[in-house]
């Protein structure tokens, strides 16, 4: 039995999964519901003004008869009173007082908003803040949520003014909807942020019904673009943890939010240097007794691996992180078809030759059988085919043992700067 | 049982695809390429395209698909032996499990049918006629294809309504008649010709026909049961499988025999539609006697298994030898004897032996008689066609008999190790003499331009 215990950036929780602030964590009731599960915190939601909200609110992206590949929202920030929410953190912290709770917040860009607030929600017992500065829609259009993360300047005195009057850790939740998220990740350290927690939901369209043609989801009619969240957000989120975690500039520790569902997706952002995940999607598709297989799962997957501690998965990947540019050129894998587990269903065949480089032939043997041969010569590796193949162990990605040395792009620029300065010098 | 449960009784068995599983099976199609499942269909429907087509929502395309390649494919879905065709070469029997192929064509057809789509428009005329005998699978097949390619077609059907087994053959709770009559739509919306309670022969002459069209193809299937050859066959409670099958589709059900003790001579697939749709009427015990073993039976895998759900004993090594009336000439018994099976027959299936003094008497209400059919032989001679006993000789590339002029294909040229006795190769037959009528025909217009 690992020790799953996390402290981020202060914040101390019994495990890494925390409910991230959203529907699930509305009230005293299911925030309490959720801890009575196993969930280690919960980031309650968003507190602040006005109480307002629209029907209908959500929709989700099915694939292939998948529900909730990805998932949808036009909800705004908390529809309950402040005095409701205090005294129902308040009541809970006091039940829970092992478990993580934050208490997100928004409010207008201004000093005074921000100390009264802090101030208010400390004297509950919070645990720590996390500010808002994600939420595409509706605050937004009042100049909060990502209108202020948008603007790095904005993000960098927001955080100040919070760090100005909290006594408990600052997390500054990131939006993705802007052109390099380690900007303003560095605005919130640069503003003294504690920590930061990304990513917020993404500018999104769920859908158009096409026999109606109104939005999906649509109000009496009419519709707004949501923030997208769910499975389908996963690699955006992880890209958007490794790139602030690898940045020698931003060092505070990381929330990592996104499409997690399981505890290999936990796992996978904690490798890429987030301090525990907060989850959101995975509770609404199936309820708050998920968390009972992420918990077990990620147990069994440190006590295999031998580690004794989660913290210590922490960042583990992200030196592997890097930039085109650092890539060796001279590495080769091909495919290699096992035609004892092949059924021939001959999708990587068609995909190759419709979409890559034509280099499986389908062929017959003695007796007439078809079975499917990669000619390795052509194949760039690309991966398509084992992807495509819809059984386990049919297509192997081998590595070909290369008779260059490693040469990344950046190597081979700079081998080439230097043999045109000899020429210079040559001809000079 | 009540009047009501007997007719609940000849109600499709199998409620089809819900709209969910067919979009949870849609999906679990892998979508091959060249998939093993298209080469194993007599008609070469593109499953994974129709498949597919479930998938997206556009069950319009892939009934068009479906019937496309086979125009009886609502009752293939019902009928074929999909085990052993499209469903035993899906590549998934090697990983997980088999699409449902034949309930997924279903789902599509079913939905057309529900619909009321119109799927095929004919072609532009060419001015030249084909008269087709026969409306059953093949020729409903050719006369799409020739209609589609813009010939006038002419159909002589004897029957009320074309569709032949689909329509009079194959019991109710497997295939309905509206299925079939549908399917006899697609047809006639080609502006196909379909005269019905019309027998060749009778009500219109072979020559008349011979006259009139550029082309004629034979697609007149099989007759009736052939006689058992014991004492007996005439009495009261004596049935002929088909016409048995035939009145339950036909006629308001029976209640003659409920509560009775019935036998079915014979182990193909009609011997089990006579004997679950005894079973169905009502019967107390039914029994299918065989002279061989499950071994040499050629009834379907899942019709043997459907049979025996359904109640029905199957008495191996069997063979009747009289039956047996009372004085107002009803059938009350029957006189079987046991076999052993002895080497082998010319078709390779072990020849059946009877054992001396094993003789028995079962205690019975009706016979029903499933031993084969017989052919048309009066009218394949009046068309003066060569034919080995009854099969009818064709070119195996034109489909045309001895007689150039008149084509052949379906349970006619089946037999004598010639051809396939399911309904979906009789569609392919019907379909690929269409292509050589067509080619044939074409070949003549251009030597005459």
């Amino acid at each position: 039995m690992a020790d799953l215990q996390i402290n981020l950036a202060g914040i101390q929780s019994p495990n890494p999964f925390w409910l991230a602030s959203a529907p699930p964590t509305n009230s005293g009731y299911q925030v309490q519901r959720a801890f009575d599960a196993g969930w280690g915190g919960a980031v309650w939601k968003t507190l602040g003004d006005p109480i307002l909200n629209v029907s209908s609110r959500f929709a989700a992206v099915s694939f292939n008869g998948q529900k909730v590949a990805g998932f949808n929202n036009i909800e705004l920030i908390t529809d309950r009173p402040l005095e409701v929410n205090l005294q129902e953190i308040y009541e809970t912290k006091k039940r829970f007082p092992n478990h993580a709770i934050i208490a997100s917040l928004m409010v207008e860009p201004k000093q005074e908003k921000w100390h009264e607030i802090v101030k208010r929600v400390e004297d509950v017992g919070v645990d720590g803040l996390e500010l808002n500065f994600g939420c595409p829609h509706g605050m937004a259009e009042r100049g909060m949520g990502s209108a202020s993360g948008q603007v790095p300047e904005l993000v960098e005195k927001q955080t100040y003014w919070v760090k100005e009057a909290a006594q408990t850790p600052v997390i500054v939740k990131l939006t993705p909807n802007i052109t390099d998220i380690t900007v303003t990740a560095q605005s919130a350290a640069n503003g003294g942020a504690d920590a930061i927690s990304m990513i917020n939901t993404i500018n999104s369209l769920a859908g158009v019904d096409i026999h109606t043609w109104n939005t999906i989801p649509h109000v009496a009619g009419k519709g707004a673009h949501g923030g997208y969240c769910g499975p389908a957000v996963k690699p955006i989120a992880l890209n958007m943890v490794g790139e602030c975690a690898r940045n020698p500039r931003i060092n505070i520790p990381i929330s990592g939010i996104g499409g997690i569902s399981s505890w290999q997706d936990a796992v996978e952002f904690m490798l890429m240097g987030a301090t525990g995940v907060q989850v959101c999607t995975a509770a609404m598709h199936h309820g708050f007794r998920i968390v009972e297989d992420m918990i077990e799962g990620l147990d069994h997957y440190l006590d295999d691996k031998g580690i004794s501690s989660v913290m210590d998965l922490i960042g583990k990947s992200v030196e592997k992180y890097s930039d085109w540019g650092n890539l060796d050129l001279n590495y080769k894998i091909v495919a290699r078809i096992n035609n004892d587990i092949c059924i021939n269903c001959n999708k990587c065949h068609i995909a190759c030759e419709d979409t890559s480089h034509q280099c499986i032939d389908m062929l017959k043997d003695e007796t007439g059988k078809g079975y499917l041969q990669v000619r390795e010569d052509d194949c760039v590796g690309c991966n398509l085919c084992s992807i495509v193949c819809p059984v386990d162990g049919a297509i192997d990605m081998v590595e070909i043992p290369s008779t260059l040395p490693p040469m990344t792009w950046n190597e081979r620029q700079a081998a080439l700067g230097a043999a045109s300065c000899n020429v210079d010098v040559v001809n000079k | 049982m009540s009047y009501e449960d007997l007719q609940q009784n000849f109600n499709e068995v199998f409620p089809g695809l819900t709209n969910q599983e067919a979009i949870e099976e849609s999906n679990r199609c892998l979508y091959c390429y060249d998939p093993p499942c298209i080469q194993a269909c007599p008609t070469g429907i593109d499953i994974p395209t129709f498949i597919k087509k479930i998938a997206s929502g556009n069950l319009k395309g892939s009934a068009k698909t479906i019937m496309t390649a086979n125009p009886v494919g609502a009752s293939c879905s019902r009928v074929c032996p999909t085990e052993e065709l499209c469903e035993g070469a899906c590549v998934l029997n090697h990983s997980t499990k088999p699409i449902m192929i034949g309930n997924l064509q279903r789902y599509a057809t079913d939905w057309a049918i529900k619909n009321q789509q119109v799927l095929f428009k004919p072609g532009k005329k060419n001015g030249r006629k084909v008269a087709i005998v026969g409306g059953g699978p093949a020729g409903l097949a050719a006369a799409r294809e020739l209609g589609l390619l813009g010939y006038n077609v002419t159909i002589f059907e004897a029957e009320k309504h074309a569709g032949g087994l689909n329509t009079y053959g194959i019991v109710s709770f497997r295939l309905p008649q509206d299925i079939s009559y549908w399917e006899v739509k697609q047809v006639e919306s080609l502006d196909v010709e379909i005269k019905t309670n019309t027998r060749v022969g009778k009500d219109i002459s072979v020559k008349e026909i011979m006259d009139n069209y550029d082309a004629v193809l034979l697609a007149i299937g099989m007759a009736s049961v052939p006689n058992l050859g014991i004492v007996g066959e005439d009495l009261d409670g004596v049935y002929d499988a088909i016409d048995f099958v035939k009145e339950t589709k036909t006629k308001p059900i029976s209640n003659t025999f409920l509560g009775k003790k019935v036998v079915v001579i014979g182990a193909g697939n009609t011997a089990i539609d006579g004997a679950t749709c005894s079973i169905r009427l009502g019967a107390e015990n039914v029994k299918i006697l065989y002279r061989r073993t499950s071994e040499e039976m050629t009834a379907y895998e899942f019709e043997y298994e459907f049979a025996k759900q359904d109640g029905v004993e199957f008495r191996w090594l069997t063979a009747p030898k009289r039956i047996i009336g009372n004085e107002d000439g009803k059938v009350i018994g029957i006189e079987c004897i046991k076999m052993k099976l002895g080497k082998s027959d010319d078709d390779g299936r072990a020849r059946p032996i009877p054992i001396e003094g094993s003789e028995f008497i079962l205690e019975v209400d009706a016979v029903i008689k499933a031993i084969g059919q017989s052919r048309y032989n009066q009218l394949i001679e009046e068309f003066q066609l060569e034919h080995n006993s009854g099969v009818v000789k064709i070119d195996q590339q034109t489909y045309q008999t001895s007689n150039a002029k008149v084509y052949a294909c379906g349970d006619v040229i089946f037999g004598k190790g010639q051809g396939e006795a399911m309904v979906v190769s009789a569609a392919q037959q019907g379909k690929d003499a269409a292509y050589a009528i067509h080619k044939q025909l074409s070949k003549t217009s251009a030597e005459t331009a």
